[in-house]
């Protein structure tokens, strides 16, 4: 369980979170909102990028803020960009090695188990030893999920792992995300602007709109929230002008 | 894909370099030495030598991405340890001197490298640079080694000069090259071996994205030691074959701008090769030999250079180590079509 307390962000004059407070029970989590509610911000605080100004983040117990940030990527927390970060000098092997050598838990019997168990279970098909410079976008978003996943990550951040890819690959990323939980063990929090693909793997969902948290619960609830739809709808006008 | 297959190894690209360059490496070391004259072979000595410091200048930029403009001095540091070393004590091992000097040119070296934990680019490249012209005054104070008393070891008398001596088994010309081309080799295979393991994967996950590489779990401080340590142990070796080769040093032999003309030839051999490295040996130390015998002065190479780094970055920026295999390939292509020319073309499908 992620449990975050009065956590506030501020950049000079700007802030980006503002005492939210918030729970992550278990499986799969969404975290929603409008261009600029803070939720990369909010994956940049548990990653170790940013420090807040205020507030706690307790995983699993433990005080996540504590930690420095390499050793949080060790002790489980993983993560994908919203611009794809694959390594693509490496190979797809390489790229999934990479998060596993650092990390502190191993999952499997083996380092090679661990490895191609996860570019198994992303479905990568391509030849484990190609360079991911030579991938197309698809295939790079999964070597990234693969290095989110590889060994038994504790939480899995994911922010927005369906941008730009086509409707048939987002149903195979669906897949994936949602059989993370039961086979690699980890809380996973899904960031996406897609609300089918959020609906379809998150059993709850927290809103965040200008900083501030407006809505928490079931997603099916969260969606047909007034308050959200009016923060989306908000945006939609916006986008209009 | 089956889970649990074989880990990737070599692909067979890699397999065709490696039987090339031990080719390569075997006639350098045994027939090499009796094709040449005593001045071709030393200028190929001094190819093998520098060939170190441009490995390292090229691991730290072409893997992790830190510009240093320092390596020259760097070497100028090992060449001083050995140089100091090998006085010291008459019975030390020429392995053990070369040893010592690269782990204490590291330690020198990684200081070197603090500022790249704070800086990258344009202002490490500065203040390598400055550190490198802070070498060079230092140096130009004590001097080199040359047999004399004290910490320093330096003596101004005209008699004091004595040779630094070489190894036992390669006092002469050929078998100090050889020598050389041995550690060298020992030198790139440290290097192939940590590209291709654990610190090799951190540093080109640094390169492309510190942000990618912190939420892999990788200690970005750490990595960025590590390679200027690295960086500095080969350069230390390469530095105690330096001072055995001349025999005696002097200071003027590592201009703080010698620095800046590594990086060009660096860039010019391929940074994102370590053969690369080779390739720039040859630039730095084969070139201007080969303009001198030709009557040219050396000086021309500073706009020959100047060129070449110009034309590598907009055509070939993994320069030539990258590029002459295209090249070869495209002419053999070339070729290739112009005596298939006039014979049947060949059915494009089947049946």
């Amino acid at each position: 369980m992620i449990a975050v307390s009065d956590l506030t962000v501020k950049f000079g004059g700007v802030t980006p979170l503002d005492s939210v407070n918030l729970e992550f029970p278990a499986g799969t989590c969404g975290l929603i909102g409008p261009n600029g509610a803070g939720k990369t911000t909010f994956f940049n605080v548990l990653s170790g990028f940013v420090r807040p100004s205020a507030g706690t983040v307790s995983a699993f117990d433990e005080d996540l803020l504590g930690m420095r940030d390499y050793r949080r990527a060790r002790w489980g927390v993983r993560r994908t960009f919203q611009t794809e970060q694959s390594i693509e000098e490496l190979s797809i092997y390489d790229n999934v090695s990479l998060a596993h050598e650092h990390s502190q838990r191993k999952g499997g019997s083996s380092r090679d188990e661990d490895i191609l168990g996860a570019i198994d279970f992303v479905g990568i098909e391509v030849d484990p030893r190609e360079k991911v410079a030579t991938l197309g976008a698809r295939d790079r978003r999964m070597v990234e999920l693969a290095r989110a996943v590889v060994g038994k990550p504790r939480l899995v951040l994911l922010d927005e792992p369906g941008a730009g890819l086509p409707e048939e690959e987002t149903e195979h990323l669906s897949r994936v995300i949602r059989r993370i939980p039961e086979h690699m063990g980890a809380l996973v929090i899904l960031v996406d602007h897609d609300m089918s693909l959020v609906s379809a793997c998150c059993q709850v969902t927290a809103v965040l709109d200008f900083g501030k948290l407006i809505a928490a619960g079931p997603t099916a609830e969260v969606l047909r929230d007034e308050k959200v739809i009016a923060a989306y709808l908000g945006v939609e006008e916006a986008d209009e002008q | 894909m089956r889970p649990g297959s074989a880990p990737p190894r070599f692909t067979r690209g890699e397999q065709v370099r490696a039987v090339v360059i031990l080719a390569v490496l075997l006639f350098g070391l045994l027939a090499l030495p009796s094709l040449v004259s005593t001045y071709w072979l030393k200028v190929l000595t001094a190819v093998a030598i520098y060939s170190i410091p441009a490995l390292g200048l090229g691991l730290l930029m072409g893997r992790v991405g830190l510009v240093s403009l320092g390596q020259i001095s760097v070497l100028a540091l090992g060449a001083w340890v050995a140089a100091r070393l090998l006085f010291l004590e008459a019975g030390l091992p020429f392995p053990v001197v070369l040893v010592f000097s690269g782990l204490i040119t590291m330690l020198l070296g990684t200081l070197v490298g603090l500022p790249a934990l704070r800086l990258s680019g344009l202002y490490l490249a500065l203040v390598t640079l400055m550190m490198a012209g802070a070498i060079t005054v230092v140096l130009a104070a004590t001097d080199f080694p040359n047999g004399g008393e004290g910490f320093l070891g330096h003596t101004e008398a005209a008699s004091g000069g004595v040779e630094i001596r070489r190894p036992a088994i390669a006092s002469t010309d050929p078998a100090f090259f050889r020598y050389a081309v041995v550690v060298a080799a020992l030198m790139f295979l440290l290097a192939l071996w940590h590209v291709r393991s654990r610190p090799g994967r951190a540093w080109a996950a640094i390169r492309q994205s510190e942000p990618a590489a912190l939420a892999a779990g990788v200690n970005i401080t750490r990595y960025k030691l590590w390679a200027f340590a690295l960086a500095s142990f080969v350069t230390g070796v390469a530095g105690g074959l330096l001072a055995a080769n001349v025999g005696a040093l002097y200071n003027y032999q590592f201009p703080t701008r010698e620095n800046i003309i590594l990086l060009a030839v660096v860039l010019m051999g391929g940074i994102y090769s370590i053969w690369g490295a080779l390739v720039a040996g040859l630039f730095y130390r084969f070139l201007p030999a080969l303009l001198d015998t030709w009557g040219l002065p050396a000086d021309l190479l500073t706009i020959l250079f100047g060129v070449g780094v110009l034309q590598v970055l907009l055509t070939a920026p993994a320069g030539l180590v990258d590029q002459f295999p295209k090249d070869m390939r495209k002419l053999g292509g070339a070729i290739a079509r112009l005596f298939g020319r006039g014979r049947k073309p060949a059915p494009e499908e089947p049946g």
